[in-house]
């Protein structure tokens, strides 16, 4: 069970009150009626599935109700770092292995 | 019962406290301070149990957690039964009754045991795989064969009438294991003030020292293991934990701890105390000092009764006071094995010889085994032990410095017990639970833990350090690096005491795993690896030759460390006799993962509390005492208690839908809706969001009106829908689907802060906030109209889809004319804790209308005369609203391209033939057809037939006397008037026309009067 720091409550709190939303920075297209199907498919159904660091989009269900997202390690599960929504990671996959 | 292999003095039991248990049947006398297992030795019973796959006999082994045979059935009465339960763990109390689990007709005289002896050959490995693999139809008879044989215990089919519970802690070191290591890590962390908790799987804390003769500072060990543990007691950022196992080592530092309180006091716990505790403890730094567990050397017969670990050995005789037989041959590659007979002679009994593999050992202890005129047989090895149900001698033999053959000098010596010292394995499961990988070291033949993943460190014999002297050392030093990086004390090594003890000198080590017999190893007598599931040296060299390379391959095949004792003594040597049988290193072939749990854990302590009424919460609307009061049958929604229906004194389910359905349709009644899910969405985007989340039109919905909305996914699929009602330009109030609250409320934030966080507005759940009376029916504006003078309910005054706030029965409320039933409809929101005084309010007045109380089934069923959907029920999350026939909900005008919009657009959604929401007619009025029932053209297609689709939706219509239905259909839409038919599994079909799903009023003219 992991231990998160929520960005917005400066807290370590438990997993049980966080659940995780999948990859993070996915951008919702800004013109979705000019997408084709494959560009709109990319976006609904396409997902990364990094060995190493990977950024995720959590929400701190029972806490704060708030959104932000984790850098972690898929493979020793460390969490490198929160951050909120809006901003950008410290940490980013050096060139794949 | 005399005991016969108790000595007179000594050991750590209690000779005051004599107490009485069971094992299969008969009465046996032992001590407190006992293990079933000590207990069982001093009664000299040797056989425990009958193997898993060739029933042979097997007897106790090891002393501790690595016991792979003396695995028994717990319990006096039924409620009490525990299976798997190592007789090396279970401390005995006065009453304990405890069985073999295998074994039939008894233990002692074994069926299946003739079974195995001549068919021994023809059980290789991968037996069950090859040889029950077909025909599969017979895997059930199968089955239950193998499991009868396999003999793995049983549950108990009663209640557990015992207590569990759960505790959570943050600790800022936590030390896993109370020997000298562990236990010089936690004082030295305590002392500088950090948390501590310190846990040990055994009654007492100490592990070896409580039967080493070792002396620490100069004063016995198990002083200096008292002394500390009193320090650490009366430390009030201490925590002692013992009976304590730590079963798992998960992500970031969290381990889960299974305390047995009361399974050493009784086979019950008593009256008010709680049976077992499961610690989760979140640490901020641990240290790891599980200590090693010894190897048994694999040799031929070496599962005989009466082969057992030289340190469980020692740890009878010293401990417990128990030697456990007369006559004791020692095998050995170390110095280490030469205490077991010291501690043997010091028991006053006979040690025929101690069997060396190394040529010229050196060591001390040598010397020591001279001076006692202990024969020390150099250069051998015992290739095969003799007996039956107990060792009866020995067979020894000249082995090469290599360990690899017989050189000769084959001869027999008389014993009951060989004791095998063949190394020690670091403990490094918990490090492995991380995911960390351990890593071999030559130079101790042992795997101990590889690079940490986690904030911990190791301290003894789990790094291989095996001297109680590195013990101490290693220990004081992590405990005090511990708490440093926990932000406690310092790392200066001037402040740390570490305990003092003589150095011993020791002689090198010979590496051997598999004893060598002077027949080939597929001919020699069975030489045992793993104990439990029954895989010989034999077995694995036949998966090697047949082509499993890797050791999780091998395994597998074999079955090694798949017992509940993960293979605690055999993993090492089995992967050892793999790696050579393919000519690699051990560390090329690597080990299997260790997982949670290190031992087997009761369900009651992972279920702690969560359990019967405290499973999972119950939500109650304000008005549930009334319902309940009245005789309703509840259903669960989501984690809601719904009234189902309302059954008067001898009506059937059916009859009571019949007469809640007639009484709305002809005059009035009422559901209790307070479970919808309600959002309070504020701000001045409001309006703007939702015409972005819902797939209609919101631009235009003016204060004082309601709108119905369904809410589709980027993919254009419907996942849920509701009213939601204009309060004021910037202020609306959603409702969801019961069970849809939270998920819909998360969505609407999702979108909100990671998509458009430059619209203004706020979101809130007041689900229960309000409690919600719907009163439906043509006799409802009568009704309601007695109950308020401030709300104008005329026709032309408050219309369809309109809502006012005012008061109903004195109490503020906010009424909503919007109707599921078809019928004209008024939904009336108070604030909660006035609910049940407006309810029985309503009633009140009710009476004279016939206001009869109806439930979630009775609203399936009026809803579903309308046609109208329920989300989660007639859409499964491939339903767009087209496919539901609710275009008109769908606005494609809107200029901000909302959820759903593009994925309707989808090649795959605008197709034609989609299976299409219809309604469906029986031909038979009075046969209902049952939901999920799926759907064909020609019922006299041979199997498989072409599915047209399925029900969703099937009741019986007393209002319209024949049944209704909806479901889907492909291309249905256009379809209508067509038969269609469902198969049923009895052989019979049933026959629907299909329709418009709307089968009452289809104008809408009864609710728009």
């Amino acid at each position: 069970m992991f231990s998160i720091y929520c960005p917005y409550c400066e807290e370590h709190r438990e997993e049980e009150e966080f659940h995780a939303k999948g990859q993070a920075h996915l951008a919702r297209p800004l013109d979705p009626d000019n997408c084709s199907d494959k560009e709109w498919g990319e976006y609904l159904y396409f997902r990364d599935n990094p060995r190493g660091l990977h950024h995720e989009l959590w929400v701190h269900g029972t806490g704060c109700r708030k959104f932000f997202n984790i850098t972690r390690d898929t493979q020793t599960y460390e969490i490198k770092e929160t951050y909120k929504i809006g901003t950008q990671p410290r940490f980013t996959a050096t060139q794949s292995q | 019962m005399t005991q016969q292999n108790r000595l007179q003095t000594g050991g750590r039991i209690n000779r005051s406290r004599p107490v009485s248990f069971k094992y299969n049947g008969t009465s046996y006398p032992g001590f407190e301070g006992d293990t079933l297992a000590s207990a069982l030795l001093a009664n000299g019973v040797d056989v425990v149990g009958r193997s898993f796959k060739y029933s042979r006999p097997r007897g106790i082994i090891a002393a501790g957690a690595d016991e792979p045979n003396a695995v028994l059935q717990l319990g006096a009465t039924e409620a009490t039964q525990v299976p798997n339960v190592r007789a090396t763990q279970q401390e005995l109390f006065d009453g304990l009754v405890s069985t073999s689990t295998n074994g039939w007709p008894s233990t002692d005289n074994d069926m299946m045991s003739y079974i195995g002896k001549v068919g021994g050959r023809m059980m290789p490995p991968g037996f069950y795989y090859k040889t029950f693999m077909f025909p599969q139809s017979l895997w059930d008879t199968y089955e239950k064969f193998i499991r009868k044989a396999a003999g793995l215990g049983r549950s108990p089919v009663e209640n557990d009438p015992d207590m569990y519970d759960q505790m959570n802690h943050h600790a800022d070191v936590m030390v896993v294991g109370a020997g000298p290591a562990g236990l010089s890590a936690a004082l030295s962390a305590a002392r500088t003030g950090a948390r501590v908790i310190l846990a040990d799987e055994q009654a007492e804390f100490g592990g070896m020292l409580l039967h080493s003769d070792e002396k620490i500072n100069g004063k016995p060990a198990a002083e200096w293991v008292a002394s500390v543990t009193q320090e650490l007691r009366g430390m009030d950022n201490v925590m002692l934990l013992p009976r304590s196992t730590v079963n798992g080592y998960h992500d970031h530092n969290f381990l889960t701890i299974h305390e047995r309180r009361t399974d050493h006091l009784a086979d019950l716990a008593p009256m008010g105390q709680i049976r077992q505790r499961m610690h989760r403890v979140r640490a901020n730094w641990v240290v790891l000092a599980s200590g090693a567990i010894e190897r048994p050397l694999v040799y031929g017969n070496n599962d005989v009764p009466g082969c057992m670990l030289a340190s469980a050995v020692s740890t009878y005789i010293k401990r417990y006071a128990v030697v456990p037989g007369n006559d004791l041959v020692v095998m050995t590659t170390s110095d280490r094995g030469y205490k077991a007979a010291f501690d043997w002679q010091d028991a006053g009994r006979k040690v025929t010889a101690i069997v060396d593999t190394r040529a010229e050992p050196t060591g001390a202890c040598v010397v020591e085994a001279q001076k006692r005129s202990i024969k020390v047989i150099k250069g051998s090895a015992v290739i095969e032990v003799k007996g039956n149900k107990r060792v009866s001698g020995a067979v020894i033999a000249s082995i090469d410095a290599s360990g690899n053959k017989v050189t000769g000098n084959v001869r027999r010596l008389s014993c009951d017990t060989v004791a095998s010292a063949g190394g020690w394995s670091p403990a490094v499961h918990l490090s492995c639970h991380t995911g960390s990988r351990p890593e071999w070291r030559d130079d101790i033949q042992a795997f101990v833990p590889g690079k940490s993943v986690q904030k911990q460190l190791t301290a003894g014999a789990i790094n291989g350090s095996y001297s109680l002297a590195a013990c101490l050392d290693e220990g004081t030093r992590r405990g005090v690096i511990a708490a440093a990086n926990a932000g406690f004390g310092d790392q200066s090594d001037e402040l740390v005491e570490v305990a003092q003890t003589d150095k011993v000198n020791e002689g090198p080590t010979m590496t051997l795993f598999h004893v060598p017999h002077t027949k080939p190893t597929s001919r020699a007598p069975k030489q045992f690896v793993d104990y439990q599931t029954d895989v010989t040296a034999a077995g694995i060299e036949v998966a090697t030759r047949e082509g499993y390379e890797s050791i999780e391959h091998v395994k597998r095949y074999t079955a090694m460390g798949f017992g509940t004792d993960q293979g605690k003594l055999g993993n090492i040597n089995g992967m050892a006799i793999a790696a050579k049988s393919m000519n690699k290193t051990i560390p090329e072939t690597g080990t299997t993962i260790f997982r949670p749990n290190y031992t087997p854990i009761t369900f009651g302590a992972i279920a702690g509390r969560h359990c019967g009424e405290l499973f999972d919460p119950k939500r109650y609307s304000a008005m549930h005492r009334w319902h309940v009061e009245s005789g309703a049958k509840f259903e669960d929604v989501g984690q809601w208690k719904r009234p189902w229906y309302f059954p008067q004194s001898g009506e059937s389910m059916q009859e009571s839908l019949n007469r809640e359905c007639k009484a709305v349709r002809e005059s009035a009644g009422i559901l209790d809706a307070s479970t919808l899910g309600k959002i309070d969405i504020q701000g001045k985007d409001a309006r703007e969001f939702l015409g972005r989340v819902y797939s209609n039109a919101w631009a235009k919905l003016a204060v004082g009106k309601c709108r119905y909305g369904l809410m589709c996914g980027e993919d254009g699929m419907v996942f849920d829908d509701g009213v939601t009602a204009c309060l004021a330009e910037n202020h609306y109030v959603m409702t969801t689907t019961t069970g849809g609250a939270a998920r819909v409320l998360e969505w609407l934030e999702l979108y909100h802060q990671t998509e458009w966080p430059e619209l203004e507005i706020y979101f809130n759940t007041v689900t229960d906030h309000w409690s919600t009376l719907t009163i439906s029916g043509p006799n409802s504006r009568k009704l309601l109209a007695e109950l308020t003078d401030d709300i104008d309910l005329s026709k032309d005054n408050f219309k369809f889809m309109d809502w006012k706030a005012g008061t109903v029965a004195g109490v503020p409320a906010r009424v909503f004319r919007i109707s599921f039933t078809g019928e004209l409809s008024f939904e009336v929101n108070v604030q909660a804790n006035y609910g049940m005084y407006v309810w029985e309010k309503v009633f009140e007045v009710g009476a004279k209308y016939n206001l009869t109380p109806y439930g979630t089934e009775s609203m399936h069923v009026l809803r579903a005369e309308k046609g109208f959907i329920i989300a989660g029920q007639d859409t499964d999350g491939s339903v767009n609203p087209f496919d539901l026939g609710m275009s008109w909900c769908v606005a494609n005008k809107k200029p901000f391209s909302y959820i759903g919009k593009r994925g309707m657009a989808r090649e795959d959604c605008v197709k034609d033939n989609r299976k299409q929401l219809v309604g469906l007619k029986t031909k038979n009025p009075q046969v209902v057809i049952p939901e999920g029932a799926q759907a064909v053209g020609d019922p006299n297609q041979p199997i498989p037939m072409t599915m047209l689709g399925h029900v969703t939706s099937s009741y019986y219509s007393a209002c319209l006397n024949h049944s209704i239905a909806m479901g889907f259909i492909r291309g249905g839409l256009s379809r209508m008037g067509e038969t269609v038919y469902y198969p049923q599994p009895d052989g019979s079909v049933i026959e629907a026309e299909v329709c418009s799903p709307i089968f009452l009023d289809p104008k809408g003219e009864r609710q728009n009067v």
